[in-house]
């Protein structure tokens, strides 16, 4: 049999394994050089700092009550002075940090992997389930988020456990339509018909073939979705479903204190209010510096 | 020289990637005299898009213009401040882009955006719609007033390019540069826009600098070439002598691994050019073409060649000029011939049908389409783009479901409409090479997966099996093991192609269905692909499906044609019967499109019109709204059968076999005559 082995046989270097790496690592590179992402970094890594350590660096007891000293202003013994209570409000500040940085994650993720299951089935089999559920997402997005969720706490009473899964769920229909609408360009593409080509099964198809590659707006879409998670908190916590009332929560001690504003104690409420809009504006840097990269 | 329209002298170019500055153009220089059209060739990543951008001054930021000059009408436009670049971009430099789609803003009509250009120079509202209307006539659309309401999207790909290019000499250019113009539309509208871009050339008289990487339309609208390779000019003069006496390797290599003239598989093995473009911004000391050229030397490598007076205004960058084609072959000269068993015909469709609902109205892509296809047999599938070739490659498949009444069969047992439920005996038997392997493979998984997968899921295979059966499919496609753990997008085209290739081969299919798979690669890559497909052919003795629009690669690879339009079958036969005539008026019109590198004026048939619409198709023949030999009144109301008008050779036309062997005698005659006197 007469072979062709001179024939153009890739003698040259065609590829280069190297320029991929290279081009991953200029990605978090470019990540790392960008101000704002790095400004969003040290905002987020002070408050989970704050989260892991809590009363170890809390200067003193959050939670000692001492009537004599309540709502002493800023001062050397009480950086961000006292609330109404006499407790310290740093201290409530640091310690508070926890909290929401466990609900608000938490119920993030739950939200993301619920949706993205969603989306990814949905924009595969299209047809009758697909309207169906897009229906549904639709009409569950045109409630106002935070009504949907005071609804449910209500409903089941608040703890940490119906926090993340009340959050996880409200979001779960904005994710899916997200992920959804990048499926549905990714199945067009020939490599999911090379699939059903070799009889693979869908779950197959829908997670090992299509999403890794829809990835890049899944994580802009958590980052932004995390940013929204604690506002929801916060807010909830500040109408009244704080996660356990015992331990200090930015929302509650802002719910707490805001009529105390009036008589000229405005510590108590512009701390922990800074503190929730630092964690955010943080966060919401980081979104647009990874958005911006996948954008490239 | 001052005659010269626009002048580029030792232009050097490189970009800035990642903070190390790579060369793309190493040195340019060409001039285009007043009125002429020069031609620039060269395959994708040679620095031909640069070199007109640099034209243009519309180079991308990291793009540094290291030295060299850039004359307009003897001016230097390197050293114009940003202010007359401007004005001369407004004014005297005109481009035409591939995508006419992307080069019209989508969101204004047609009217206001063509009379945006007239509005630049400074002319008057009233008049500049007046002077638009003008334009568009003489671009040849009919209805210029109606043209004008509408919105780009609204328009056909030819009409689109037609209103780009009625921008682009609206303010009567010095210089028009047309970067690929036709490479996007069919070979029937593409004919008509060359055609027009002759025409309206002769007009205007302005200057054209045509890049393509189809030779062919460049030996035919340009009067000199430029033959680019690596950012450098390695050849250079009339297009005609060039193309016929070519005097660098390069050109040499491009010009053989054209299938042309009519040559099939069985005849002679396209010849290829070996390795690959040199990577961006690489060190090349001596000859840029070195390292992939057959008659290089010690001296190649040492010493850059010069450009090299070939006689009659001719150049060549090449030490042995005089012996450029005595290159050595790279690939053998013949192929072993494939056995075509005839006998039970392997795949059957019978009353092949394909209804797609579209805004409540029917759109029939496929109409009882009856076709068999032999074991061992190439069938090649051709038609305008619309005609329902890939439908009939999904139903196939069955990636799309065909409707009721419809039967399909392999090896006569009979075929499920929907891939899902055919057994899995048959579904390996069906496998498919697509057109964009991009979008073939996962961009997220290795070369060893993609295949590794096939190779389980349809053979069942795990384990070292498999990893041996992986290695042995990558040898026989001629991929390098080393490259098994790659991604897809560290891979050139034509690996990823080759790839594309051993995934479909890795079930030992019976028929394997190509779709249009070398479109999208450069013409050295192509003839690999096609070498490679004809020999994989021959040693498997698998049937192809062979789907292009590409009329000479086709009737290299094919045994028989099918000839499609609006989603029937017109003409269905051996190939050498199918290409050598008598043909269906349809086939004539397809193949007398097609530019040749001989420049032979064949028998000139030009497509009126567009294809009509699917959902509305004309009554009794379909293409008779368009047939260059319309009968008459039977034409309109009756539609023709698909009828054995030889042996083996149907035909969907009412004008009988022989009254068309005698016009089509005819006008090959006159022909002939006019190109000899």
């Amino acid at each position: 049999m007469t072979t062709i082995d001179d024939q153009a046989a890739p003698i040259a270097i065609p590829i280069r394994p190297d320029e991929t790496k290279a081009e991953r690592n200029e990605r978090l590179r470019l990540l790392a050089r960008s101000p704002t992402f790095l400004l969003g970094s040290i905002l987020v890594g002070v408050w989970i700092v704050c989260a892991i350590l809590g009363n170890l660096i809390a200067p003193h007891d959050p939670v000692a009550p001492d009537i004599l000293s309540k709502f002493e202003g800023p001062s050397g013994a009480h950086l961000f002075g006292t609330d109404k209570l006499g407790q310290d409000v740093l201290s409530r500040v640091i310690v508070g940090a926890r909290s929401i940085l466990v609900v608000a994650p938490l119920a993030t993720i739950l939200g993301t992997v619920l949706g993205t299951t969603i989306g990814l089935v949905t924009g595969y089999y299209r047809g009758f389930v697909d309207e169906a559920t897009m229906r549904v997402v639709d009409a569950v997005l045109a409630i106002p988020l935070i009504i949907t969720a005071l609804l449910a706490v209500t409903a089941v009473g608040p703890s940490r456990k119906t926090l993340v899964l009340v959050i996880g769920f409200v979001f779960t229909p904005i994710i899916a339509k997200t992920v959804r609408a990048a499926v549905l360009g990714e199945a067009q593409l020939e490599y999911v018909q090379a699939a059903r080509l070799r009889n693979e099964r869908g779950p197959y198809v829908m997670f090992v073939e299509i999403l890794p590659n829809v990835t890049g707006p899944i994580i802009v879409e958590f980052t932004v979705r995390l940013g929204y998670a604690i506002f929801t908190v916060a807010t909830l916590a500040f109408l009244g479903f704080a996660a356990d009332p015992t331990i200090p929560d930015w929302g509650q001690d802002i719910s707490t204190h805001y009529q105390s504003i009036n008589a000229g104690y405005w510590w108590p409420v512009l701390f922990p209010s800074l503190a929730i809009a630092t964690l955010i504006v943080g966060i919401n840097l980081i979104a647009d510096a990874i958005a911006q990269l996948f954008e490239r | 020289m001052t005659d010269a329209a626009i002048e580029l002298q030792d232009l050097q170019i490189a970009y800035t990637v990642r903070g190390i500055d790579r060369r793309v153009l190493r040195g340019v220089s060409f001039s285009i005299g007043q009125g002429e059209s020069y031609g620039l060739v060269g395959e994708s990543g040679c620095g031909k898009t640069t070199a007109a951008f640099a034209i243009m001054r519309y180079l991308p930021r990291n793009a540094k213009i290291q030295s060299g000059s850039i004359r307009l009408n003897g001016e230097d436009m390197l050293a114009m401040s940003g202010a007359k670049v401007r004005r001369l971009q407004a004014t005297t430099l005109s481009m035409v882009y591939q995508n006419p789609a992307s080069a019209l803003n989508p969101s204004i009509r047609v009217g206001p955006q063509l009379a945006e250009v007239f509005g630049l120079l400074g002319v008057a509202k009233e008049e500049a719609a007046h002077r638009s209307e003008a334009m568009l006539h003489k671009v040849q659309i009919s209805d210029p007033q109606q043209v004008m309401r509408r919105y780009p999207h609204q328009l056909s790909g030819g009409m689109q390019q037609r209103v780009v290019i009625a921008m682009a000499l609206a303010k009567n250019p010095t210089l028009l540069i047309l970067d690929e113009p036709t490479t996007g539309l069919d070979a029937t509208v593409e004919a008509e826009v060359l055609d027009l871009i002759a025409a309206l050339r002769q007009e205007f008289g302005t200057s054209v600098l045509f890049i393509s990487h189809n030779l062919a339309v460049i030996a035919k609208m340009c009067e000199r070439v430029g033959v680019l390779y690596a950012g450098r000019l390695v050849e250079e003069g009339v297009a005609q002598e060039v193309f016929r006496d070519p005097r660098h390797p390069y050109t040499v290599g491009l010009l053989r691994s054209i299938p042309r003239g009519g040559v099939r598989k069985d005849e002679t093995a396209l010849d290829t050019i070996p390795g690959f473009l040199p990577r961006l911004g690489a060190n090349l000391p001596g000859c840029v073409f070195e390292p992939r050229c057959g008659l290089a030397k010690e001296i190649c490598r040492e010493q850059e060649p010069e450009l090299y007076p070939v006689g009659n205004g001719r150049v060549s960058r090449c030490h042995f000029h005089d012996r450029a084609q005595e290159l050595p072959r790279a690939a053998p000269t013949r192929l072993p011939a494939a056995q075509t068993a005839n006998g039970r015909p392997l795949l059957e469709v019978a009353n092949g049908s394909k209804t797609f609902k579209q805004d409540g109205q029917d759109v029939r892509a496929l109409v009882d389409i009856s076709l068999t296809v032999r074991p061992g047999e190439v069938l090649g599938l051709v038609g305008e783009s619309g005609s329902g070739k890939t439908t009939l490659a999904r139903v196939l498949l069955g990636l799309t479901a065909p409707d009721e009444g419809s039967r399909l069969a392999l090896d006569g047992e009979e075929l499920a409409g929907k891939v899902e439920k055919r057994s899995q005996e048959q579904v390996r038997s069906l496998q498919i090479v697509f057109q964009n392997p991009d979008g073939a493979l996962n961009r997220r998984h290795s070369v060893r997966r993609i295949v590794g997968r096939a190779l389980e899921k349809l053979l069942g295979l795990g384990g070292r099996e498999r990893d041996e059966r992986t290695a042995q499919l990558a040898e026989s496609v001629r991929f390098d093991q080393t490259l098994l753990g790659a991604k897809p997008a560290q891979l050139s085209g034509g690996l990823k192609q080759r790839v594309a290739i051993a995934r479909a081969f890795a079930g030992d299919p019976r028929i394997v269905l190509c779709d249009e798979p070398t479109s999208a690669l450069d013409v050295s890559v192509q003839a690999a692909i096609l070498n490679l497909l004809v020999e994989l052919q021959t040693q498997k003795g698998v049937s192809y499906v062979f789907i292009s629009h590409d009329l000479g690669v086709v009737r290299y690879i094919s045994d028989r044609i099918a000839v499609m339009y609006l989603g029937r079958l017109q003409e269905v036969g051996d190939a050498e019967t199918v290409f050598g005539g008598p043909h269906h008026p349809y086939t004539e019109a397809l193949l007398s499109a097609v530019p040749t590198l001989e420049g032979e004026d064949r028998t000139r048939i030009r497509l009126e019109g567009e294809i009509p619409s699917a959902a509305n198709p004309p009554s009794g023949c379909v293409f008779h709204t368009r047939c260059p030999r319309f009968l008459g009144e039977i034409c309109v109301q009756e539609e023709p059968p698909l009828a054995e008008v030889e042996p083996g050779h149907l035909m969907r036309c009412h004008i009988p076999v022989d009254e068309l062997r005698r016009l089509q005698g005819e006008a090959r005659a006159v022909a002939q005559s006019k190109t000899t006197t």
